[in-house]
């Protein structure tokens, strides 16, 4: 014998002490799957018969049921439940879950349980107790289908125990995890014939209307979202079109609030003729009792929701929330068919809707209808696509996995809504609105935040508590944050004598792991910039959704705005764009807004305060004591002790003025605009595209189309590329570095070819910086060439560097394809809000 | 990181016996971050000079102090200037005759010497006129050149540190006396005290002329200090590429309108909240805990719950209110969480009424809007007490009409801005309010705080 029940099922096991419950769970289930009382009784008490802990005991019980429930694992509860009272709680957890609640009675003779019981040398009940269990079950085990259990199995002997010889496990009616598309997921059609074969023709299917027939092209498979009844003009063939459809295995169909009703009409139920049903049943007057018969089997046959490609696509009338997908209940059905109301009407006496889609956080996209709107738009990854056909508005479709709308205008009103359909304007979009404050609960506590190139990239809760401070008191916008930089780490120390570090360190690294192309870019002596530029400050209010008068914005790697004027940002970004427009860029790259990562100069425009307070502060410091020791020193150096001393410190006041001369490269006098220069080194984004797959040379080639000439802002990055291979190629590298950096350059940045590089081990530094001798002493110190000192500090670890570097690119990356990809800003910001916590991460700040 | 002592009193080699340090000889001397060098570049009978030089180890400076994951651990003035370590230098190099001691010509302790002392260089907090403050009371003859931050750069005018030379006939063991004490206070920055016992011998190197120097309480709160530890909090390291300045230094309060207006806008926000029957409050942006404080002893209310985005500040206020003391019906009432109001936050969501006291000014503009949708729209308290700075008030103590009371404020309103910001809340978000003068008012420009009260 087999026993059937749903794949996600709460099987509840019923009998007597000695029944043989446990053995049977045990065989037939697994292990973590059979949560039984006595096994909770001893966890809370030390003992699994002490029934003075039975309360606790059945707490705990529920609690674990409800959490495995919750995660939608098929669960078993082993105890007597032989009580309604005992049975009612459980019931009332399936329900609460939404999983399907199964009986399996072993409803056993009661000699059978006494001699079992008296066996038993852990336990002894008294005979009385068995009894009056087997007593109990009796009276009751025909009131388990009215308790609410779904499947019952009632086994009454051993050797109907024994016959059991499989429990299968079905798959739920509404998993379609296999079926992948592509669907065109078409909208509220309600009788509106005509519009359907236009808008099935326009998605380039073959229709022959009076056949009420439809060819299914280019390997799709269309979905109705329900309500295809009432209001329109000819909803009987609609319905033909469509069961035809679904009969020929080309469409998939759930049922709307009007077809449930329409369903309890042909089943002769009492309902009121209203809401456009009449006319249904008017259009129905001159159909033959054989369809509607057939209607009536189709309409009783159609299932909730569908749970589609392997749980990314959710399609359901009304739409549904994540906790009930793939889920099976009244509960769900009613959700399905009409919402979540609020119980309040609104001030034209239609019930008010609770807005399920603002909290909806579920991976699944959600493609639904019921609600007719003028303009389909995406919010939290859900899409409302009944734009009204029967009130004169269209018929839409919605194209799977392509995300294309396409939709045909209605052939007349055919009923005036009793609600305005939502006017799109300003400020009126669903998700640019809701975005406008993010949930500090998608933010706060531990973070584990999926990325395409890490996995999961874990941040600690005490700093996403630093980060919340950070980003609320000084960062800009989250709207506007859709990347931020990760921190570079610099090259292997060297093992060269005078350098920390040398190109030959990255150089290795690259060989090392498996690289044979890298390119090497100078290293600006700026600050690493974000720039956002549009097309035009409508761009900024439709793509950002950002209310404001400007065209972008420019922001540091920690998110704030790199200017401390909105006025001399919008004039920076304004020569930005004009440069940019000038060379075609906007249709070049089919795109109205760019988002470039870049450095911007000069480095004091950004950090005079640090320069002076610091730096300069430092070497006047030093350079004003050294000449002083140099003279006392001088004065007595006829003592050779002293002379000796003497030449010691000269070497030092000679690291001094170097010490002033490296941060002095780094101070150009900014009196106008035209003295910032943004040196640009990825385009990061345009308009539905990011450029991860394109190579390094590719962006500085790009991006150098764009840089110099007269009074362009853009200033082009030197760079070339190295055959790791070639010893002349690596030599003329290095030579190269070393001429950049002997006169106070920063030094360069060399990276893998491809912007995303893996090595056996994984993920690789997408760049790693090589520092010059001299500017390393505005981070080290200005003595830090000294032997003595040098040799310590080579002593330095980069691996925490080195994983912050990778975690902080996987989350960069994630944060700008998130927003591409027009993810709700909640999955944008979790990313570059978890970059942000990661920049508070203990490590060595030279580095 | 240089000292020199020079005397032209005959026969000036007498400074060798007093500093128990051979003309002939380079001495060196160990202490904790370093070693110093004590030499006489100049040594004849006629005059003589002995130096003092530090030689500070930076590496090792970093690696056993403070915050290792600020920068500015790692490039900074220490090892070039005069700071306590000179003073612990002192201490260590000559401590026979800081201590009065001379065991060769003891009848010289106490003789006054015509002494000439040159610190290269000492960095000054205060500028010019808190040397002579210093040095002046006790006799000193002070000549001072000040450097430039940037010779290349005059434009950004004059660092803290001087080329100092002092003058006097003083005995030498009052003269490194005075060192010892005035170096680290004129520096007024981190002391490197190897240990407490370092510190009580600011009572023994002042005695005899602290207790009559007219700024001894200046030189006694600034010697005794405990420097502000650079603690390793994460918000440090978040900040380390632009540190906003207001966060470089201590919060700068441009003017105390009055001591107590802030206890006495405390006060009236507290009256206000709870005017009416309310059970709950919640306290947006609750900093150190003082509203929660005087919130807490009125027993109408059941749920007391401070908000702040700075955790350290919450700590802070976890300790104020001794929150682990409290009986347990007591703690049940009171909740501190870390939160923004610039997100939305589910837990702000159903109090009956909420302060926000000085908090709106410290955001920008577009996030303001942000703070007001999360309270006004999504926690939606029946009543909103909210006060901010009356900027038409800041004539009083400035001429500058950009001078705001706070470093960190975005903004300050005048009285019309104010009403302005409630008309569109009001309008917005469907409350009604009041607004009430807060502090003592002046004619024609109002009280210093203004108080807005909204009600749903």
């Amino acid at each position: 014998m087999r026993i059937q029940i749903p794949e996600l099922s709460f099987v509840v096991m019923i009998g007597a002490s000695g029944s043989g419950k446990s053995t049977f769970a045990r065989r037939w289930f697994g292990k973590a799957e059979v949560v039984s009382s006595d096994a909770c009784r001893e966890i809370v008490s030390n003992d699994e018969n002490n029934m003075d802990a039975s309360e606790d005991a059945f707490d705990l019980l529920h609690y674990i049921v409800g959490k495995r429930l919750k995660r939608g694992l098929l669960t078993v509860v082993d105890a007597t439940n032989v009580r309604p009272e005992d049975r009612k709680k459980l019931v009332a957890l399936a329900r609460e879950y939404h999983v399907l609640p199964a009986a399996i009675a072993l409803n056993m003779p009661e000699k059978v349980c006494l001699e079992r019981n008296q066996l038993r040398t852990d336990r002894n009940l008294p005979p009385h107790v068995v009894t009056s269990h087997v007593g109990l079950l009796r009276r009751n085990i025909s009131k388990l289908r009215e308790e609410g259990f779904r499947k019952i199995f009632e086994l009454r002997d051993a050797a109907h125990v024994a016959a059991v010889t499989m429990i299968e496990r079905e798959p739920l009616w509404n998993n379609k995890h296999s079926e992948q598309g592509p669907f065109d997921i078409i909208g509220d059609v309600h009788g509106c014939y005509e519009e359907l074969c236009n808008l099935l023709t326009l998605l380039g299917h073959t229709v022959d209307a009076t056949a009420y027939s439809v060819q299914v092209n280019n390997g799709r498979k269309l979905i109705f979202l329900g309500d295809l009844a009432d209001r329109g003009p000819a909803t009987p063939a609609v319905y033909k079109l469509v069961m035809n459809a679904v009969s020929d295995g080309v469409a998939l169909c759930v049922p709307g609030n009007h077809d449930v009703k329409l369903l309890k009409f042909l089943q002769g139920k009492n309902v009121q003729l209203m809401h456009g049903l009449e006319r249904t049943v008017a259009q129905l007057a001159g159909e033959d009792a054989a369809f509607r018969e057939q209607l009536k089997l189709f309409l009783d046959g159609l299932i909730s929701h569908y749970v589609l490609d392997n749980g990314k696509l959710v399609v359901a009338h009304a739409g549904l929330k994540e906790e009930m997908q793939g889920r099976a209940s009244a509960g769900v059905r009613e959700f399905c068919l009409y919402g979540e109301t609020t119980g309040e009407t609104d001030e034209f006496g239609l019930p008010v809707r609770y807005n399920w889609a603002a909290n909806y956080r579920g991976k699944a996209m959600v493609v639904y209808g019921h609600t007719p709107v003028y303009e389909p738009q995406w919010f939290n990854n859900t899409i409302d696509i009944d734009t009204g056909c029967v009130f004169g508005g269209k018929l839409t479709a919605l194209r799977y996995p392509e995300r294309e709308l396409h939709s045909v205008p209605a052939l007349a009103t055919y009923m005036e809504s009793s609600r305005p359909l939502r006017i799109p304007g300003e400020g009126n979009n669903l998700q640019h609105e809701q975005d406008d404050v993010l949930d500090i609960e998608d933010l706060t506590g531990k973070q584990l935040i999926p990325t395409r190139l890490l996995n999961i990239v874990t941040v600690r809760e005490e700093n996403t508590a630093a980060a919340l401070e950070s980003m609320s008191r000084f960062s800009i916008h989250p709207k506007w944050l859709i990347y931020l930089p990760p921190t570079m780490s610099p090259s292997e120390t060297s093992t060269l004598p005078e350098y920390l570090e040398h190109p030959t360190g990255a150089f290795s690294y690259y060989r090392k792991n498996g690289i044979k192309q890298v390119i090497c870019e100078e290293k600006h002596m700026g600050s690493r910039a974000v720039v956002i530029v549009c097309k035009d400050s409508e761009v900024v209010k439709r793509r950002f959704g950002i209310d404001e008068d400007s065209i972008g914005t420019c922001y540091t790697r920690t998110g704030r705005a790199f200017f401390t004027d909105k006025e001399t940002e919008q004039a920076f970004l304004g020569m930005v764009h004009a440069a940019l427009t000038e060379r075609n860029f906007w249709e070049e790259m089919e795109t109205d807004w760019v988002c470039l990562d870049s450095e911007l100069m000069p480095w004091n425009a950004k950090a005079q305060a640090l320069l002076q307070q610091q730096y300069a502060a430092t070497g006047a410091a030093a350079v004003n004591a050294m000449t002083e020791t140099i003279a006392a020193l001088t004065a007595g150096a006829e003592n050779p002790a002293i002379a000796s001393l003497l030449k010691d410190y000269e070497q030092r006041a000679v690291m001094c003025h170097q010490f002033t001369a490296a941060y002095r490269q780094y101070c150009w006098e900014v009196k106008s605009l035209s003295d910032y220069k943004l040196a640009p080194f990825h385009l990061l984004a345009t308009e539905g595209k990011t450029y991860f797959d394109k190579d390094h040379v590719w962006h500085m080639e790009q991006l150098g189309r764009y840089c110099g000439g007269e009074g362009n802002p853009l200033m082009a990055t030197n760079w070339r590329a190295v055959n790791l291979e070639d010893a002349q190629s690596v030599a003329d590298a290095t030579s190269w570095w070393e001429a950049l950096t002997t006169e106070g350059g920063e030094g360069m940045v060399v990276k893998s070819l491809s912007f995303i590089e893996r090595g056996e081990r994984g993920l690789l530094q997408p760049a790693i910086k090589i520092r010059g001798r001299e500017y390393l002493r505005i981070i080290y110190g200005p003595e830090y060439t000294l032997e003595a000192h040098l040799t310590r500090l080579k002593q330095r670890g980069l691996g925490a560097k080195r994983a912050l570097a990778l975690k902080e690119f996987a989350l960069g990356v994630q944060a700008i394809e998130h927003f591409v990809a027009k993810e709700p800003l909640r999955k944008v910001h979790q990313c570059v809000f978890g970059l942000l916590a990661l920049e508070s991460e203990p490590v060595d700040p030279r580095l | 990181m240089l000292l020199t002592i020079t005397t032209r009193h005959t026969p000036a080699t007498d400074l060798g016996y007093l500093l128990h340090k051979h003309p002939a000889k380079v001495q060196e001397v160990e202490f904790g971050k370093g070693k110093a060098h004590i030499f006489y570049p100049v040594a004849n009978e006629n005059e003589c000079t002995c130096a003092l030089l530090l030689d500070i180890d930076p590496v090792g400076l970093v690696r056993s102090n403070g915050n290792q994951f600020a920068l500015e651990q790692y490039v900074n003035d220490r090892p070039y200037v005069a700071s306590s370590l000179m003073s612990t230098a002192i201490a260590k190099a000559f401590s026979s005759a800081i201590n009065g001691k001379c065991k060769d010509k003891p009848e010289l302790v106490d003789v006054p010497f015509p002494l000439e002392v040159k610190l290269s260089v000492l960095p000054v907090s205060g500028g010019e006129t808190m040397l002579y403050r210093m040095f002046d009371p006790l006799g000193y003859m002070v000549t001072a050149t000040q450097h430039l931050l940037d010779k290349q750069f005059p434009e950004w005018g004059n660092s803290r540190y001087f080329t100092v030379t002092l003058r006097q006939n003083i005995t030498l063991k009052d003269l490194l006396s005075h060192l010892f004490i005035l170096i680290p206070v004129l520096d007024n920055d981190k002391h490197y005290w190897v240990n407490r016992e370092e510190i009580e011998k600011l009572l023994v190197k002042g005695k005899g002329w602290l207790e009559t120097h007219p700024e001894k309480e200046l030189i006694t709160r600034r010697y005794l200090r405990h420097q502000a530890s650079l603690a390793n909090d994460a918000l440090a390291v978040i900040m380390k590429d632009d540190m906003p300045e207001e966060l470089l230094k201590p919060d700068v309060v441009a003017e105390k309108p009055k001591p107590g207006l802030h206890e006495e806008r405390l006060q009236r926000v507290c009256e206000e909240l709870l005017s009416t029957p309310v059970k709950s409050v919640v306290d947006l942006g609750c900093g150190e805990g003082k509203l929660l404080k005087l919130l807490l002893p009125h027993q109408q209310l059941t749920h007391i719950t401070g908000m702040d985005v700075a955790s350290q500040r919450l700590e802070i206020a976890y300790r104020r209110l001794k929150i682990d003391r409290l009986p347990d019906n007591q703690r049940k009432r009171l909740r501190l969480i870390q939160g923004s109001l610039t997100y939305r936050d589910r837990r702000i969501e159903g109090f009956e009424a909420a302060a926000l006291v000085e908090v709106i000014e410290h955001l920008d503009p577009d996030r303001l809007k942000a703070l007001e949708k999360c309270v006004f729209g999504y926690a939606m308290p029946g009543k909103v007490v909210v006060t901010t700075p009356n900027k038409e008030w800041n004539v009083t103590f400035t001429e500058d009409a950009d001078q705001m009371r706070h470093g960190d404020h975005r903004f300050e309103w005048t009285r019309a801005e104010f009403q302005q910001w409630c008309d569109k809340l009001s309008a917005a978000y469907g409350y009604a309010y009041v607004i009430k003068p807060l502090g003592d008012e002046v004619e024609a420009i109002g009280a210093p705080t203004q108080m807005a009260i909204f009600t749903k």
